[in-house]
């Protein structure tokens, strides 16, 4: 970065406030209800999108979300990037209170989001240099400083400024507008990427590419990632920490080999199992789990999944198990299963797990 | 040994603003009771194939040469009359996407009756029947109350059993499924895969499944064909193939699957980007961004090596006298 600043401007990066010891991001009882019209004269719904959702990001980590369709984890990194408003819930960004001690405008500068449709998200009638330096430009920056600094991070990116800086988002591949997004929220100088599926739409060939290219530009910039993902392969490898998400709620929480190791809820365990094989002699003979999953609009009551759950018992329906935490490397789930003392009877005993 | 499907020397162009070569000198059978897959990624012709297969392709822009035999008959060949009653019943198609499949103004009950009255001639009650059966087969849950369902009133894994349902309805020799599985969730994805696997079976279909994912070909095909641009650069049992393939496309694409890759280390990658069709190719495609490129690779197309029964890599490499060197 120190090569950079002797020829080309940055947007100074926005400072670190809190310390090393201080969560670049802190998200407490994080929730969203989409109301949707119910039948004629019936009792209105809602959509239970995120739910109670917490956790946070220490500097320099790659946190991931791994969920199926509709589990909320698309709308949670919505709600982070304040692109609607949350119903309820605590957004801290370094130690700051965002709207309080932080601008949204300073947010945006210190958080930036890469998203799964890279075509949708490049406006069509820029060239990529107009796309990458508009931001910086709308936080003050001279036209040609702007431009520079474009194509110095195209360079970064694995594109040659030289033939890519004129062309416009249609002239290029899926692959390579996914790194000219991923250059134009660099532009800003954040400190959080959040990648909403951002490789899941590129060939494997090329998604081998970017996630390498992500991890050099972590390096090099000092980033923290948010990585959300329904591919658990990816997941696996580009993340420290994980969170599993299932209808709008966090059911287990971990360090990613924990998570993958020892599955402690049951969802987290089935969707494991799902993956595909990866050996011709050893295929799946039984789906881990049948059914699909239920409908967001009105969620069963207690335990989301427990209707899907082969160990559910009638606890399960009755109330909501918290995340709890279960050893000290930070591994928390939401099972009864894994709740000392919870009634259920497959739960550890209260007294083993008294510390 | 029957081949229930013969193409040989397949070539599609499509004309218009600029010409594409879509598929190029392209080769393949399918065998009695098998599973075939064909594994690229976007953009390798892959779904053209399998749709060349059926003609599905639009007619003003699209150039075929070459031979497609499906049970003897050759479809390239086909009348109107002739391609409509073997579609549905000698050869039908599943798509990536059951809600653009189905037809959105009739039940599922009645679209499945219907392809059964049409290729069958059964009455309205036999193929409503018929329909329920299916439903049935193909494990919908409370299945009666569904012959009514709309399509849109089905959560997307359960609109993939209906589009199976419908597919197979008529009981044909011959199931082409274009990534039947990919925009489905995981949970999701691994039942489909389990069903058309006890179906193929059971019904004794043969079955060639197009993927991008080596995981779903993993799980499903019996031998697959690796295709690059347009053409098929490796085929033989899926065994061979992810334990040791031989183009280096193939090993490529395979290594750079995030299987089991450490957290920290690097992937492995294929440098550059797939070539643009627009000219058809008169030597290794892969070349630009083989490692293992010599100077003839780019002079003249590479032969079709036979390196084992049933296993032919498109590459020099596989030639045993240059293989030794």
């Amino acid at each position: 970065m120190s090569q950079m600043h002797s020829h080309v401007d940055m947007l100074a990066p926005v400072e670190d406030v809190g310390g090393a010891a201080q969560p670049l991001l802190q998200v407490k009882g994080l929730t969203k209800h989409f109301p949707v019209r119910g039948e004629l004269f019936g009792a209105r719904k809602t959509v239970r999108a995120v739910d109670n959702v917490s956790f946070s990001i220490a500097k320099g980590e790659t946190v991931g979300i791994v969920g199926e369709s509709g589990c909320g984890k698309s709308t949670t990194a919505r709600l982070l990037m304040h692109l609607m408003k949350r119903d309820s819930g605590e957004i801290i960004y370094d130690g700051m209170q965002v709207g309080r001690a932080l601008s949204l405008r300073e947010l945006r500068r210190g958080m930036q989001m890469v998203f799964q449709d890279s075509y949708a998200s490049l406006n069509p009638r820029l060239t990529i240099e107009e796309s990458i330096a508009f931001g910086p430009k709308v936080h003050g920056m001279a036209d040609a400083a702007a431009r520079a600094l474009a194509r110095e991070l195209l360079g970064k990116v694995g594109l040659r400024p030289e033939n890519f800086a004129n062309r416009y988002p249609h002239e290029i591949s899926g692959g390579q507008r996914q790194r000219v997004n991923i250059a134009r929220a660099l532009a800003l100088s954040p400190r959080l990427v959040i990648l909403d599926e951002a490789v899941s739409a590129l060939d494997k060939s090329v998604e081998a590419q970017v996630l390498n290219l992500l991890a050099d530009l972590k390096r090099e910039f000092g980033l923290t990632y948010l990585f959300i993902s329904h591919d658990l392969n990816v997941v696996r490898y580009i993340s420290d920490r994980v969170l599993v998400m299932y209808l709008g709620e966090v059911v287990e929480l971990g360090p990613v080999d924990k998570v993958w190791d020892a599955p402690a809820h049951p969802y987290t365990r089935a969707l494991l199992a799902a993956m595909p094989s990866s050996d011709p002699d050893k295929r799946t003979e039984v789906p881990p789990i049948s059914g699909d999953p239920p409908n967001p609009i009105d969620p069963p009551p207690g335990c989301r999944f427990h209707t899907r759950c082969p160990f559910a018992e009638p606890l399960c329906a009755k109330a909501t198990p918290q995340l709890t935490t279960l050893d000290s490397t930070g591994h928390q789930a939401a099972c009864y299963m894994a709740i000392p003392g919870s009634g259920h009877s497959r739960a550890p005993a209260r007294e083993e797990e008294a510390a | 040994m029957t081949n229930l499907v013969e193409v040989r020397d397949l070539n599609i162009r499509f004309t218009g603003e600029r010409t594409v070569h879509a598929v190029n000198d392209l080769s393949l059978s399918l065998r009695e009771g098998e599973v075939l897959g064909l594994l690229g990624e976007s953009g390798s012709g892959k779904s053209v194939t399998l749709r060349a297969l059926m003609r599905l392709l639009p007619k003003k822009r699209t150039q075929i040469s070459g031979r497609v035999k499906v049970l003897g008959q050759d479809v390239l060949a086909m009348d109107d009359e002739a391609l409509s009653n073997f579609r549905g019943q000698t050869v039908s198609m599943i798509f990536q996407e059951p809600a653009l499949a189905l037809d959105p103004v009739y039940t599922i009950g009645r679209q499945i009756a219907e392809t059964v009255m049409r290729h069958e001639g059964k009455s309205e009650r036999e193929a409503v029947a018929r329909a329920l059966e299916m439903l049935e087969v193909v494990r919908i849950p409370s299945a009666k109350r569904r012959l009514d369902s709309y399509p849109h009133e089905m959560s997307g894994g359960m609109r993939q059993r209906a589009m199976i349902a419908l597919a197979l309805a008529c009981k044909p020799k011959i199931l082409l499924a274009d990534e039947p599985t990919t925009a489905l969730d995981a949970t999701v994805q691994i039942q489909i895969l389990l069903l058309l696997r006890e179906l193929q079976r059971e019904f004794g279909m043969s079955v060639i499944f197009v993927t991008h994912d080596i995981g779903v070909a993993i799980e499903i095909c019996d031998r697959v064909a690796v295709m690059y641009a347009g053409q098929i650069v490796e085929q033989g049992s899926l065994r061979d193939i992810v334990r040791s393939p031989v183009h280096p496309y193939a090993k490529g694409l395979l290594a750079s699957t995030i299987h089991g890759a450490k957290r920290g280390e690097r992937l492995e990658t294929i440098p550059g980007t797939p070539p643009s069709l627009d000219r058809a190719p008169t030597s290794c495609s892969f070349a630009p961004r083989c490692s293992l490129a010599q100077p003839r690779c780019s002079e003249q197309l590479p032969p079709a090596v036979q390196v084992a029964p049933d296993r032919i890599a498109r590459c020099v490499l596989a030639e045993p006298a240059v293989a030794a060197t």
